[in-house]
């Protein structure tokens, strides 16, 4: 068996954007992975070799090509099923993006379950994915959202959530796995426990969990989980919508159109079999087959090795950036509640003029406010800067960022 | 260091610790505010009009070094002009006073947000105060289509 870190090692090859320069010859040192990640050899050619042999709309056609490109297209379905261990593949929709997968929920099942009154819970380390489709529907419905608040060290206040549970008017707790700002794991089992003895539904934003680590949906036992492709190597434009089924049987329609139906008459329609109702439309065959890619490629890692090589690198980051004068990191410093995301401030300096001085020597890092205001208003901050990790960095990469901020601090005369 | 890093020379730098004419007018004829949405810059310009004459002007507000020197720069040039003058400032007076009129596209909305909202300011006053101001909606149109 191969060594966690010649694993890791050879892991670059297979990325070719990882092979150029930028700038001025420098080496790409790519630490915006909480954004989006970067694409192996094994995706990009799962997609090319779909448009060149299989193409073909799916579910409808017998001939051949069709009768493959379906094939492909179920087939991701299924190892998604077996990547997050999900028992009915009935369950797992195909949507753009968490993004897209959370207004379907908000639309087809919060319209016509949220009444006036009724309190839907979100947190205050939310992505605005997971805030402003709430907000629409509950200013439609006269309802209210409330928000779990955030102690200093990155974590949530779990007795606001009793508090809020304890009105009884709570129709559902939506809340990140892992924050994309503060990198902070979420302790969703003791949420999840708590609405179910309040009889509450729970979603899960999964968006920055799933890349990351092993993540077993029957063990966390929420009713709606949500994910994107592009942040676990897959290509952009897909994503994936898992909601138990009894719940999903209670749901509306959330887009109309072809595939979606049973029998269209002139002024009614009976749907399809899920999960088939909620993917109207000819869907993103190719890159849900890049995806399906994707997925075989972090499966041959594997989930809990990702995990080590993360933490790893985490921890030597959180070490090098504490030694640089100035220098201020978000979040709690215990490696066991948080991931590969550290969001900094450098003195007073501008995240935006840290994120393009360090530009200049390769170093893709993000600055702003990581679509997460409500976040920058409790932290009281206008932007951070972030650097989040993956499969393909190393402590090399480190090393070359916190080199960098010399040059920041000799500009800016810190 | 070089490339796009070479903005961040001794003025821009000097501007963004020390801004000129930053706060508040407390008895001012017009204010606007704007922020920009993808990084959370955010800047209020305030005014006193005396006839047609911009008396004073601060801005307030948070955002990076080009963003703040940009700003200070702009209220430099803008006080003490007449409200045709101010009109007429363009993008380049300010960016050429910093030399950055190479500034990459990306970061151009950080350097340009207070001519935005100078714009609007001028806009908003003129189409209250003025009666004859027929061409007051070109403003709006120009601030609308500075970036």
């Amino acid at each position: 068996m191969q060594s966690t870190e010649s694993l890791f090692e050879n892991i670059r090859k297979d990325f070719p954007i990882l092979q150029r320069t930028v700038r001025d010859n420098k080496k790409l040192v790519y630490l915006d992975n909480a954004s989006t990640t970067q694409k192996p050899n094994q995706v990009i050619d799962s997609i090319t070799d779909y448009y060149q042999n299989h193409n073909a709309n799916i579910h409808r056609a017998v001939y051949a090509l069709a009768e493959e490109s379906t094939e492909a297209y179920e087939a991701t379905r299924d190892k998604i099923a077996n990547f997050i261990n999900i028992k009915n593949r009935q369950e797992i929709i195909f949507v753009r993006g968490t993004t897209e997968a959370i207004n379907l929920v908000a639309y087809a099942w919060g319209r016509p379950h949220i009444n006036e009154d009724d309190i839907i819970v979100t947190t205050e380390y939310e992505h605005h994915s997971n805030i402003v489709p709430w907000q629409l529907v509950t200013q439609e419905k006269h309802a209210k959202l409330e928000y779990i608040g955030m102690d200093d060290n990155g974590e949530l206040i779990l007795d606001d959530l009793d508090k809020y549970l304890a009105t009884g008017k709570v129709k559902l707790v939506t809340f990140s796995l892992m924050s994309n700002v503060l990198g902070t794991i979420t302790n969703a089992e003791k949420i999840i426990e708590k609405c179910k003895a309040a009889g509450v539904l729970t979603l899960i934003d999964g968006a920055q969990a799933v890349p990351h680590m092993k993540v077993d949906i029957k063990k966390l036992g929420c009713d709606f989980f949500a994910f994107s492709g592009h942040k676990m190597l897959g290509p952009t434009g897909i994503g994936v919508l898992w909601v138990r089924k009894s719940v999903l049987e209670t749901m509306v329609p959330f887009q109309g159109g072809g595939d979606m139906i049973r029998e269209v008459h002139k002024y009614e329609t009976t749907w399809n079999d899920l999960p088939y109702k909620f993917e109207a439309g000819t869907p993103n065959i190719a890159d849900v087959v890049g995806l399906g890619s994707a997925i075989d490629y972090l499966t041959k890692i594997g989930m809990d090795n990702i995990r080590e090589h993360e933490i790893e690198l985490t921890k030597y980051a959180i070490e090098k950036l504490s030694e640089v004068k100035g220098l201020h990191i978000y979040g709690t410093k215990d490696m066991s509640k948080r991931g590969g995301v550290i969001s900094f401030n450098f003195a007073d300096v501008h995240p935006h003029d840290v994120a393009q001085i360090i530009d200049e020597e390769g170093i893709a890092v993000r600055s702003g406010h990581h679509c997460a205001q409500v976040l920058m208003e409790r932290l009281n901050v206008a932007a951070t800067s972030r650097a989040s990790f993956y499969i393909y960095n190393t402590k090399e990469d480190i090393d070359i960022l916190v080199n960098s901020l010399k040059i920041v601090a000799k500009v800016f005369k810190l | 260091m070089s490339g796009n890093a070479d903005i961040y020379h001794e003025m821009i730098v000097d501007y963004s610790r020390n801004p000129i004419n930053y706060g508040e007018i407390e008895n001012h004829d017009v204010t606007f505010h704007d922020s920009n949405p993808l990084c959370g810059d955010s800047i209020d310009i305030d005014m006193k009009i005396d006839d047609n004459k911009v008396t004073d002007i601060k801005f307030h507000g948070k955002g990076c070094a080009i963003c703040m020197a940009c700003s200070s720069v702009l209220t430099e040039i803008t006080k003490g002009k007449t409200l045709d003058e101010a009109r007429a400032i363009e993008k380049n007076d300010v960016l050429s006073e910093l030399g950055l009129e190479h500034l990459q596209a990306v970061r151009i909305k950080c350097a340009l947000l207070s001519l935005k909202v100078l714009k609007s300011a001028l806009y908003t006053y003129i189409g209250k105060n003025l009666e004859d101001a027929p061409d007051a909606d070109k403003l709006k149109e120009e601030a609308a289509n500075l970036y």
